[in-house]
């Protein structure tokens, strides 16, 4: 019996160990992914949200827990009692009466907590300097499109940094191109969905600047697993910088003229788009701006030019069954394309 | 066992259950009631949610004749029950067998209307929202009417062959609560289909 | 298996020819051995989806591992939750009711035996074609292979644009047969209780367990269904051009998971429903007293079954509902949680003023009570819809729902597994190697399970075949791997003490636990009619009546 409350004892300290550690690691990693780490005010307001239930929740498990404790060990069979059966209870109307009307009121006091901040979230209006974004969800990347400002682009979402006193929020709508996917910072807001013929809309508003990490969260086929996010969150200069730069033409650098020759003539301008040149594809990631991300095949890989050769010849190399298909080209023109693709800024 | 701890009354007391063909019944009616329900649901939830094709307007008309065949199948084959339980062997076989091709003429409709269906408007399963889920709909009650029909054809050939008696009446009437069930199913696809739908 | 032959002093019974014993346990129409075979074949289902979760867990262990491929982890990942499900947990709890619910109502056997066969064999069969699919021809990029697009094959992956090939299709048709077969049972279970209860049982009189039953064969047939219409209309968008989940024409995704949900989450209680009745058996007589408020606890569960039917979508929280859908399955969620949490105080409220005997039927009710409570308070948490827009689609889900089927449900079988073993073969399961089995499974799964929490909440989607580094999951999904092997140890020592105490354990007579339900008072096993006489009751404990004639239950009704 000893042995049995030592075991809960240990048990308990390890929780909260983890937990400590846990809390406290969002501090020291700041681009983690971390529900404990909010950075904006919808990640903000769940954490506010879920201490309180994991307050109640927590009461409530102690209690029980006591209960349940106490009477595997005071009720025990010993060699003194075990001879006879003891008084044979069949219920108490009061007592049931006491523990259906508190979990009753429990519930109802959680029930108010959640709508309130539940309407206050979902329902929040959008303010007339909110910015915009288009998210479309692909197997397996990101394409963001900012309507208002003309700007299409792929798998890192670059947004401004909002000041709590004049707020600057982002509100994304999400869409999807194929299946269903799943929007998920956890450092700046609650997950939404992509749901095909179904837009959603969520926002956020960035409390600091820097890079915030998450995923897809709704299984999406077989490389779900390295739909990566990758959020930069940029002083209102540097978003101003970003969006003029994305707006441009891609380069025309005449001495990459061979490679860019290679791209307009091969299948590529099938499934990706340059602007600028001939090539309109949607299926897969804008290139125009290539080399003003930091990895590739969402997330997958650096944005190195040995990675950028490799994605090429052999995506299954590094995102196996994704569906960009492995190009088949000579080594002089695959050499001359990722010559070109590295001018892409 | 000894009966020492039991009360003397308890072993006087009658005891009765209800016929398990019938509970059995109910439950598959559950079951089946649920199974519609989802399909209906898809149906009102498509109303008017087609992005091209033929729309209900255009293409349905409404089976008044047919309906009221299957329905007053309900009626012949609860009346097949009573006479049955009273051992009228003949009027039994005369009601069954109305019933039959009460039924029938509702499976000839829909087939008709079926018929017009695709080679007149071109509506089928793979046209639209509206051919998907109204064949699906229709075409799931028609084929409970379909399993039920073999039910009602089994029992005419034991019928025929003289050789259904009083004793037959309870499962008689679990078959007949199916048949009902297929009924009402009727009236409640009829309505969202051919008055709600339109 | 001597259940079927009379044994008679001085005369030998002559060994059968095992080609004969075959065809008989095949042809069977006996509720008791069908019960066997329910869960004999989940047992070996057991085997197989851990075998799948074990894989899993090892190409988790770290960051970017290649121990399997993303297609064959997309498909374990995918054949362990279906092969868990409705090969393992529901065979195996069809399995209990088909063995115990006659006898326990003092019957011969069920209402319609050949029905009980028959959905026997459709289920199985249904579990044998799901994996049929890892041979069954390859397609385009091996697309004939097992399916990978999770249990919920969520619209439009399951979709032939997204899914060629002939994957889906196994998993939609095993499930499509297999559920016929639960419909069956379920018929068959009410049936049964309801047409064929010995004289004086009334309802309130039946064993908490048979009361479960009946509530949980009615959500069968209220929630099966919908997944079998889905699964048809799926087969005819696959099939016959159909669209009804197809986007391009207008169809909607959404509706699949309500109708998927519909089905899944009713499904879930009836899963944990029986586990409830095997604790409502077993808790009471380890503590030497009677259930705790038994009209509660009817009450309790018919209520939980008609809640349960209203909560379906907080499976969808993210998915875009608008705020009052979000808030009413908020609170119809929370308010699930009132009729389970009163079953928990009245299995308390059993135990308290009693004389606990150890036991290991006993370990794992407990270990059921803790744990249960631990997986719905975190389901409570989930139900605040904010909180779940982070916790949704998380390790924090996965190792929530794994708190409540194994930490509930699989504790509580185990648990019946040793209460009613004596039972069904006449021999004690060995109490030591249960106690090893106990304590192996309760530190393996506490190792998984609580730690698996972290990860979710620091960011990890679930269904992801690998991660990155960086993010501080490795050492936690290390832990979580390392516990899911004790866990498998564990369970070996269990089939070896099911094999070898069938052959070396201590003879169990009739009522080796001294209880108090009809299935104690005839021999065990029982013979093939059951009883020799139907018996007469008069309380809902018809055995302590007999063996306390001057304090009978009868008195106080």
């Amino acid at each position: 019996m000893q042995g049995v409350k030592n075991t809960i004892r240990t048990a308990v300290h390890l929780f909260a160990f983890l937990f400590c550690r846990m809390t406290t690691a969002a501090a020291v990693d700041p681009t983690g992914t971390n529900v404990f780490a909010p950075q904006s005010t919808p990640a903000r307001s769940i954490l506010h949200l879920s201490t309180f239930v994991l307050t109640i929740t927590g009461l409530i498990f102690v209690v029980v827990f006591t209960l349940l404790v106490y009477s595997i060990s005071k009720f025990r069979a010993t060699s003194t009692n075990a001879n006879s059966e003891p008084a044979q209870v069949y219920g108490s109307t009061q007592i049931e009466l006491a523990w259906t009307i508190i979990p009753v009121l429990i519930v109802v006091v959680l029930f108010m907590a959640t709508a309130r901040v539940l309407h206050a979230m979902q329902d929040a209006p959008e303010p007339a300097n909110a910015l915009e974004v288009t998210v479309i969800g692909h197997q397996f990347w990101w394409e963001y499109r900012y309507p208002k400002l003309g700007v299409v682009t792929a798998n890192e979402l670059h947004i401004p940094v909002s000041d709590a006193a004049h707020p600057t929020p982002t509100f994304l709508q999400l869409l999807s191109a194929d299946t269903d996917h799943s929007f998920w910072i956890p450092e700046l807001a609650g997950k939404t969905d992509l749901v095909p013929n179904h837009p959603n809309r969520m926002w956020m508003d960035p409390e600091r600047t820097g890079v915030f990490l998450g995923q897809c969260a709704q299984y999406c086929g077989t490389q779900h697993a390295k739909m990566l996010l990758r959020v930069s969150v940029d002083s209102p200069e540097d978003f101003a910088d970003w969006v003029r730069e994305q707006r441009q033409p891609a380069v025309a650098d005449e001495r990459v003229a061979a490679g860019r020759r290679v791209f307009e003539t091969t299948s590529c301008i099938n499934c990706h788009a340059i602007n600028g040149t001939v090539a309109n594809g949607r299926f897969g990631p804008d290139l125009t701006h290539l080399m003003s991300r930091t990895t590739i095949a969402a997330g997958a890989a650096l944005n190195t030019p040995e990675n950028l050769h490799l994605w090429i010849q052999n995506p299954d190399a590094i995102k196996h069954g994704s569906l960009m298909p492995a190009m088949q080209l000579s080594k002089s023109d695959l050499d001359e394309l990722v010559e070109y693709l590295e001018t892409l800024q | 066992m000894s009966a020492a701890a039991i009360p003397l009354s308890e072993t006087q007391r009658p005891w009765n259950l209800p016929y398990r063909g019938k509970v059995a019944m109910a439950g598959l009616i559950i079951a089946e009631a649920s199974i519609f329900t989802i399909f209906v649901v898809a149906y009102l939830f498509y109303m008017g949610k087609s992005l091209t094709g033929p729309t209900p307007r255009e293409v349905l008309e409404t089976p008044i004749f047919f309906t009221i065949c299957l329905l007053s199948s309900s009626l012949t084959i609860h009346y097949a029950g009573k006479v049955l339980q009273r051992g009228e062997r003949g009027a039994f076989l005369s009601l069954w067998t109305l019933t039959i091709v009460l039924g029938g003429l509702f499976l000839f409709g829909t087939g008709q209307e079926w018929h017009r269906l695709i080679y007149e408007h071109g509506l089928t399963i793979s046209t639209n929202l509206f051919g998907t889920t109204y064949y699906s709909l229709v075409g799931l009650h028609a084929f409970h009417v379909t399993a039920g029909m073999i039910m009602l054809m089994i029992v005419a050939i034991f019928a025929f062959a003289g050789r259904m008696g009083t004793e037959h009446s309870r499962r008689v009437e679990v078959l007949s609560l199916y048949w009902h069930f297929v009924d009402a199913v009727w009236v409640v696809v009829f309505t969202v289909v051919y008055v709600l739908g339109r | 298996m001597s259940s079927n032959t009379i044994t008679i002093p001085g005369i030998g019974v002559e060994g059968k020819p095992w080609l004969e014993t075959l065809h008989e346990w095949v042809t069977t129409v006996d509720h008791k051995r069908l019960g066997i075979l329910y869960i004999v074949y989940g047992l070996g289902f057991l085997v197989v989806g851990g075998v799948e979760a074990l894989i899993i867990r090892i190409q988790l262990m770290h960051s970017h591992n290649d121990f399997v491929s993303p297609q064959v982890f997309n498909r374990m990942f995918t054949m362990h939750g279906t092969t868990m499900i409705f090969f393992m947990v529901m065979p195996v709890l069809f399995g209990f009711a088909n063995y115990l619910v006659p006898l326990m109502i003092g019957a011969r056997d069920m209402a319609f035996p050949r029905l009980n066969a028959f959905s026997f064999w459709l289920s199985a069969f249904g579990g044998l074609l799901l994996y049929f699919s890892f041979l069954g021809g390859s397609g385009l990029y091996g697309a004939g292979n097992a399916p990978d697009v999770g249990w919920w094959a969520y619209a439009p992956l399951g979709a032939r644009a997204f899914s060629p090939g002939h994957s889906t299709d196994y998993w939609t048709l095993s499930l499509l047969v297999s559920g016929f077969g639960s419909i069956g049972t379920a018929i068959n279970i009410i049936a049964t209780v309801l047409c064929m209860r010995c004289p004086g049982m009334k309802l309130g009189r039946m064993p908490l367990l048979v009361w479960l039953y009946l509530v949980m064969g009615g959500m069968v047939l209220i929630a099966i269904t919908p997944l079998s219409a889905a699964q048809i209309m799926l087969l005819v968008d696959r099939y016959l051009g159909g669209h009804f989940f197809d986007t391009q024409a207008g169809g909607s995704a959404v509706l699949w998971m309500h109708f998927f949900w519909i089905f899944g989450h009713p499904e879930v209680y009836v899963l944990v429903i029986p586990a409830f009745g095997f604790s409502s058996e077993i808790i009471p007589v380890f503590s030497r007293k009677p259930i705790f408020g038994y009209p509660v606890m009817v009450a309790a569960t018919v209520g939980i079954g008609f809640l349960s039917l209203t909560v379906w979508a907080h499976h969808m929280f993210t998915v875009g509902m608008n705020s009052y859908a979000n808030s009413f399955f908020a609170i119809t969620t929370m308010a699930v949680g009132i009729p389970t949490g009163i079953k928990i105080f009245n299995w308390i409220g059993t135990m308290w003023g009693g004389r606990i005997q150890f036991k290991v039927p006993m370990l794992f009710c407990i270990g059921f009570l803790f744990q249960f409570l631990i997986a719905g308070l975190t389901g409570i948490i989930q139900a605040s819809v904010p909180v779940d827009w982070q916790l949704s689609l998380s390790y924090f889900v996965v190792a929530h729902f794994h708190y409540v089927i194994v930490g509930g449900i699989l504790f509580a079988t185990f648990g019946a597994f040793y209460y009613w073993y004596p039972k069904i073969t006449g021999r004690m399961l060995s109490e030591r190697l249960g106690k090893w089995h106990f304590w192996l499974f309760v530190i393996g799964f506490h190792l998984t399970f609580d730690v698996m929490h972290i990860p979710g909440l620091l960011g990890m989607p679930r269904r992801i075949y690998t991660y990155e580094p960086g993010r501080g999951w490795d050492t936690l999904n290390l832990i979580v791997s390392i516990g899911a092997f004790i866990q498998a140890v564990a369970i070996l020592v269990f089939v070896w003490n099911l094999i070898i105490s069938y052959f070396k354990g201590a003879k169990a007579g009739s009522d080796p636990w001294d209880a108090w339900t009809l299935e104690w008072s005839t021999s065990s096993p029982p013979p093939a009619y059951n009883f020799a006489t139907v018996p007469v009751v008069a309380s809902a404990r018809p055995l302590w009546d007999l063996k306390h004639p001057e304090d009978p239950d009868s008195q106080y009704e």
